[in-house]
Formats: C-alpha cells, structure tokens, sequence
C-alpha cells in the first residue's frame, strides 16, 4: 500500500481488506479526533466525507505526498463526533449526513437540514431511524443598524438552476451571504442502491449533465478499482479525449458567460460559437453532444468515428483562428477589466483550506490537479502544464479558463497522435465478493470524487458521489462580502457551481 | 385656417413618436443582434410585444396601492407630453412655443418620481433596490441635462426648442468648443436616462444587477405595455432632442409646404437610423460598469455641461 505513510499518524483498529487503490482504516474515537485534529491544523485536506447507515467515511488527502487514505467511524451508537465543528469545510456535507441518515454529529454547533427541505415521504431516506422536527429554516442572523435582507431565488428570472441566496445588506455592500441549495435533489444515492454497475453507471451520468464525462470516468475507475481490473489502453485514451472536449465546451460556455454578466454580450456570442462546434464535433466523434453514457466500467461503449477525428481537427483549426482573438479582446477591453479584476477575491488560504478544486482553487494558488496530482491513466503519460494563479479574482478564474482551454486543445492533439488500435471494452470479471474502489476524474469544476462498495454479485451496496463545488460554495459566500450586490452575479459565474451535482 | 394646420402637425407629430417608438427600440435590438452574428427578432416585434401585454390580464400584489396601478398611466402621459414636444420633422409646431427644455426636463422627471415610487409600492427587495438606484442616476443626471440646456440656452438665446433647432440650423452658430462639450454630456446623459450599457442593461435577466427592469418587475399586463412604451417613448425622445439640437439640418421651418415637410420627415428618420445603429454599436463594444462607476461617469458629464456654460461665459462667444 502506498499511502500507508498518511496513516501512520492516525492511530486506527483494522485496515478494510477490500479497498482500493487507497487504504480504508477504521478508527476509534482517538483516530477521529486525531484525524480531526490534522484537518484543522492544515497538515491534511478533506477530499470527502459521506455515511452509510452505521458509519461515516472521510476522505483524507495529504497534498504535499500525494497520498490518500480513507478513515471510517462506526456509529453503532447512531452518532459520530462532528467534523464541522472544528473543521467548517465538512459542514454542509455533516448536515448532508444527517439528513440521509440520521446520524447525529455530536457537538455540532449547526445541524440545521441542508438537503431536506421538508418534502420527503420520510426524513432520513437512506437510514433507519424515526421522525424529525420541522421547523422553518432559519438563516444565520446579521445584525446591526440599517440592514436589510434580500431574498434572492430558488426561481431567478433567468433560465438557471434553482438555489437560494440570502444576502444581508448594508445599501449595496454585502455583509452577509448565505446560500441554501437542495432544490434540485433527486435521491441519486438512494437510486444507486442495489442498482447492477450499468444502471448504476448511467446514475453516475445524469448527476451533473454538465460534467457527464467525468462523473462516469470516475465511477468507472472506481468500480475497476473495486474489482481490480484495467481499462485497455485505447479506452483509457478515448475517456480522455471526452473529458477533455467536454472541459472545452464548458470552458468555452464559461468565458463567454462570466463576460455576459458585466453585459458584454459580444465575448458570449462568439465562444457560444465555439462551444456549439465542440459539441457538433463531440456528436460527430461519438453520437452524443454531452457524450453520456459512453465511459463504462470496464472500458468505453463506441469508439471513434473517423469523421469525428475529422470534425474535432477542423474545431480546432478554428479556435487556433478564433480564441486569440477573444483573449485579445478580453484583455484590451477597459471595461470589462474594470469589472473582473479585483471582484470577488478568494483568499489562498481560504482555498487551501477548503481544498477548492478546479479553477476557484487554482486562481487562488492552490496547485491541485487530479490528472496531475493523482496521475491516473492516460493522464499519467500526457504531457501538460497545470496554471496556477495566486489573485484569487474573477480576472483570475477567467485566465485560469483560458489556459486550461490552451491545454486541453494541446492534450487531445496528444491523444489522437497516441490513439492506437486496441480494444475498446474489456469484459469485467464476475463478483468475487465485497470489494470497495474509489477514484477522483479532474472535472471542468474541479475533482469529482466516486466512493463506491459492490457486494458479491457486482451490485452496488453503497455509492457516494462528492462534486467539486462542495468545497467552491462556501468560497462563494465569503468572496461576495465587502463586494456590492450588484457584482454577485458575475462573481458568481465565476465561480459556476454545480447545483445538481451537490444536491444529489 | 392656420389654427387647423398647426392642429393637425401637431397631432401628426404626436402619432408620429407614438408609433415610431417601439420601431428604434426594434431597430437596435435587431443592430446588436447582428453585431452578435444572431438574426435577431423582427423588426416589429415590439409592436407584438405591446399588443399581447395589452390583452393580457394584469396580476397585481395583493399590497399594491391605487398609486400602483395609476402610475403606468402617469409615467406615460407624461413622457408622451414630453415627447411630442420635441421637434422632430419639422419646428414651429403648435406645443413648441407653449413648452421648453426645462418643462420637457420636469415633465421627465416628474415621470421618474412615480415610477421610483411604484418600484418601492409593492415593498420586494428588487423594487427598492432599483428605486434606490435610480435615484442615485437622477441625481447625478438631471444636474448634468439642466448644465447642458443652460449652455445651448445661452447660445440660442432661448430654452424654446423650435427656437433653438431653427438657430442651430442658421450659419449664426459655426463650431464651437462649448457646443461640443454639451453635446458630449447630452449624450452620456442620454444613455444613463435610457437605462443603456455601461449604466444599466435592458436585456438582463440578472435580478441583482437591474436598475429600470428592477423598479418595474413587478408590473404586468396593460402596466407592463405603458411602462414599456413609456420606456421606449423617452429613448425617442432623447435621440430626437440630440437630432433636433445638434443635427438639425432638413427639420422643416414653421409654415412650409407638404413637401418640405415630407422632405423633413424622410431626414428625421434617416437620423434615427444613425443613432439607432451607432448605440448598438457603442453598446455592444462594452461592458457594464459596476454600480459605484456611475457617479463617475455621469460625473463627467456633469462637468462637461458646467465647462460649457463657463467656456461661454468666459470666452462670450466661443
């Protein structure tokens, strides 16, 4: 095992015998807290943090090694120790915990509902346990003379998708902004329950339909983690090449939005035409413009098309002709500038601390990569730079953007230079018995984490899902303060948090 | 029979910005959609726009006041006063020598207090965010127009605008330094009062980020059709106002024949065109500025109408 170093530290009872490619220790109150401790210190970054009926799981990671290791608390007992309490970046995940299964977090300090709105046949789905208080939700409180609240959502007068932000206002200043998601939950892992690795996979697909290709890129390597098995070379290079193009596409809709937001309405017009031809091109290569339901366990379902390499080589002889004109004109126009730099500032050490994937936390010199850091396959043997910027600005997320626009056009060139002849899907071998995988894939937001446990018939007993942007909301909240109302929604671009990918 | 004529122009003039309005506002949304390489709605689709809020039923807030529901109409009579007072193809019209700048200027602003009223009416969020921002532009903007009347009024020797379009289309005037400068802050003053990038962005759908849209949001049916007309009667205005006094050569002179004023009319829409197509232009090449800009840049044209004034005082003829 590699990362047996991180866990030399966290005092644990027994190693999971069947987790992969990451130990999995369970841990005893002492462990726990230790574990806790080292959060709070900064020594390690919460990757994840999820619960099953009687136990909880944290992800752990140590940036410096590259090492991940996975601590379990049995909550025979129906409750855990809070994280949140000492460490605030596992708090909406905590109360996401105890509305799915009634765990209680002992000393939390907010155990207000996050994903349960109320509206459920039954409060604690997943778990076990009886009924729950229903009070109205109450917001944190802001306090002092000439305040006032504005109510924004969950319905917006633009077509987006629903969400809540309170803001507390002083005139147009922002004191206090705090957002309620939940609106778009849909029981994906209730559904993943007992569901066969192909329906579980098309699950994996439609939790964000923005970052389709990576959420099934990470399910897959979980579920061949789980079961010990590598997906063939060409496949390996294929699921790259759609995430890489759906990173384009997204990045392309990203630039031209956060630029429509200061009403610049020209930037938007022209990578909204990019980003139709990378979609067109994605259609062309594979028979799906969001490309869903083609990375599998075990491989991919269809292979290239011949007029797909085609459409995706004339893609980018236009965006080589086209993009350096936009990044002039973003650059030269005053006004825009005026609005993007300096707005909305995310501090280093709030990234660092929250572990913001993606480009919140690269804007914010946080270097964390999955293709890079975790180097899984094919990433490991492409060559590509990884752009870290340390102003934190919206300026900033937009630069990020366009590099990693630079880069991804330079890796598929690389994939389909390397694209040999091979098989594209390998049979997966039967059951052998509990097995449990996990795995990360770099989404356009930022790293998609799958925790996945199948039982003997490769059914999956337990799937735990966890979007980059559990970690780039709370940034949100504390990149509007100090900035007026009216610059939120470009903030807020800027950052383009998934909702359906958190409300699960 | 000199009384009936001047009836008639005067009430043509009247169904004249009436009907054109919602033609310009068309006119630019379809500019900008080409600038963004998108076909665009039709030209006419304003024209739809109104008919089918007309029949529509209105929703109202349950806490709306009567002061709610009349305003639409205030708004509207008010800003279609003001309208049909400003010259457009031809002077010496029957109103211009009752009314001047400033009532046009009161008439508009007497407008705007009503609509920041209605946006705060309702009590939401929005409605008091727009008001207050609003009010903040007004402040800033109604000093500056007044500067920039003073200073074409002291060139012209007059604030009656036939009076001042016949003489700025006289060889009495040349170039002058003054002139520009007004003329400058005029049209700043122009994009701010008709709510145009970089102050505020009719095509919004960004609740937080409205100033017009925000105080009206909560208007629907008939409201929503007049305040809309209202909307589109003040862009008209504006460019026919900056016509009239800058470019007012082809407007036809009191007591003409038909065909003078045919002549006059067929100038007046090609200058609407001009203007039409250059504010899409202007507005598609930037972007909003943030909220705390605004002082700023109406600021500017603020002292852009003082200089004015002053160069003309100083230099007495410049």
């Amino acid at each position: 095992m590699t990362a047996m170093g991180l866990l030399d530290h966290i005092p644990y009872t027994r190693l999971a015998p069947a987790h992969r490619p990451w130990p999995r220790a369970a841990v005893a109150d002492e462990g726990w807290q230790t574990a806790i401790d080292r959060l709070a210190e900064g020594t390690l970054t919460l990757l994840g943090f999820w619960g099953e009926p009687a136990a909880v799981h944290m992800a752990l990671l140590d940036e410096a090694a590259a090492e991940i290791a996975v601590v379990s608390y049995d909550c025979g007992s129906g409750s855990f120790p809070s994280v949140a309490v000492r460490h605030p970046p596992a708090l909406r995940l905590e109360r996401a915990i105890h509305d799915l299964f009634g765990l209680v977090p002992t000393g939390a300090a907010d155990l207000r509902p996050w994903l349960d709105h109320h509206v459920w046949e039954r409060p604690f789905p997943l778990g076990s346990r009886g009924a729950r208080q229903t009070a109205a939700y109450a917001f944190l409180p802001a306090e002092g003379e000439g305040l006032h609240q504005v109510a924004v959502g969950p319905v917006h007068a633009g077509t987006i998708e629903p969400g809540h932000f309170r803001f507390t206002v002083n005139g147009e200043y922002v004191v206090r902004l705090e957002q309620w998601l939940g609106y778009t939950h849909k029981g994906v892992e209730s559904l993943m329950r007992g569901a066969n690795l192909e329906a579980a996979a098309k699950l994996a697909n439609r939790t964000s339909g923005d970052s389709a290709v990576a959420y099934a890129f990470a399910f897959a390597r979980a579920a061949e983690a789980a079961l010990q098995v590598e997906a063939p070379p060409r496949a390996t290079h294929l699921r790259a090449l759609m995430a890489e193009l759906e990173r384009l596409a997204n990045h392309f809709g990203d630039i031209g939005a956060i630029c429509n937001d200061a009403s610049f309405a020209l930037m938007h017009a022209q990578t909204g035409v990019l980003r139709e031809r990378t979609l067109r091109a994605a259609d062309a290569a594979f028979g799906h413009r969001l490309m869903m339901d083609l990375v599998v366990p075990g491989g991919v379902t269809r292979d290239i098309a011949p007029e797909g390499i085609a459409a995706i080589r004339a893609l980018f002889v236009e965006v080589r002709k086209v993009f350096p004109r936009l990044i002039e004109l973003y650059d030269n126009t005053a006004s825009l500038q005026d609005r993007t730099v300096t707005a909305g500032t995310v501090k280093a050490e709030y990234a660092r601390r929250f572990g913001a994937g993606g480009y919140v936390g690269r804007a914010s010199g946080r270097n964390f990569d999955a293709r890079r850091t975790l180097a899984y396959a094919p990433y490991d043997g492409l060559s590509f730079e990884v752009p870290v910027l340390q102003a934190g600005d919206v300026d900033a997320r937009v630069w990020i953007r366009i590099r990693e626009v630079e880069q991804s056009v330079a890796l598929i060139e690389q994939i389909l230079h390397r694209l040999a002849p091979g098989e594209i899907r390998i049979a997966l071998p039967a059951g052998r018995g509990e097995c449990e995988g996990m795995a990360l894939a770099e989404a356009f937001r930022g790293d998609v984490l799958v925790w996945l446990r199948l039982d003997g018939e490769k059914r999956v007993q337990r799937c735990h899902l966890r979007d980059a942007s559990w970690f780039q909301w709370p940034l949100l909240e504390a990149a509007i303060e100090d900035n007026i109302i009216a610059d939120f929604p470009l903030c807020n671009k800027s950052f383009n948090c998934a909702y359906s990918g958190v409300d699960l | 029979m000199t009384a009936l004529r001047d009836f008639l122009l005067q009430g043509a003039q009247m169904l004249l910005v009436l009907l054109l309005a919602p033609l310009l506002t068309g006119f630019v949304r379809k500019v900008k959609a080409r600038l963004l390489r998108r076909r665009g709605p039709p030209l006419l689709q304003p024209y739809r726009d109104l008919v089918r809020l007309m029949r529509k039923d209105v929703v109202l807030a349950h806490n709306a006041s009567w002061l709610f529901r009349v305003i639409p109409y205030l708004m509207f009579a008010g800003t279609w006063v003001a309208a049909s007072l400003v010259p457009t193809f031809g002077s010496g019209l029957l109103f211009s020598w009752t009314a001047d700048l400033i009532a046009i200027i009161a008439l508009l602003g007497s407008a705007r207090f009503f609509q920041a009223l209605a946006g705060m009416d309702v009590g939401t969020a929005f409605g008091g965010i727009g008001s207050s921002r609003e009010v903040m532009i007004a402040t800033l903007a109604e000093p500056a127009i007044l500067m920039t009347v003073f200073s074409v009024a002291m060139i012209a020797g007059s604030t009656q605008l036939s009076y001042v379009a016949e003489f700025m289309g006289s060889d009495a005037v040349g170039l002058r330094v003054s002139l520009g400068m007004a003329f400058v802050a005029l049209i700043i003053v122009a994009l701010a009062e008709n709510a145009r990038i970089p102050v505020d962005n009719p095509a919004t759908h960004l609740e937080l980020t409205m100033v017009h849209e925000a105080m009206v949001l909560e208007y629907s049916g008939r409201h929503l059709a007049l305040v809309d007309l209202s909307s589109q009667l003040k862009l008209l205005l504006y460019v026919s106002l900056i016509a009239c006094v800058f470019l007012p050569w082809g407007a036809a002179p009191a007591e003409v024949g038909p065909e003078r004023l045919a002549f006059g009319a067929l100038l007046y829409l090609g200058k609407l065109t001009v203007f039409g197509f250059l504010l899409a232009l202007f507005e598609t090449s930037i972007a909003k500025m943030r909220v705390f800009r605004i002082p700023d840049f109406l600021g500017a044209a603020l002292m852009l109408a003082l200089l004015a004034t002053l160069l003309r005082f100083v230099s007495g003829g410049m």
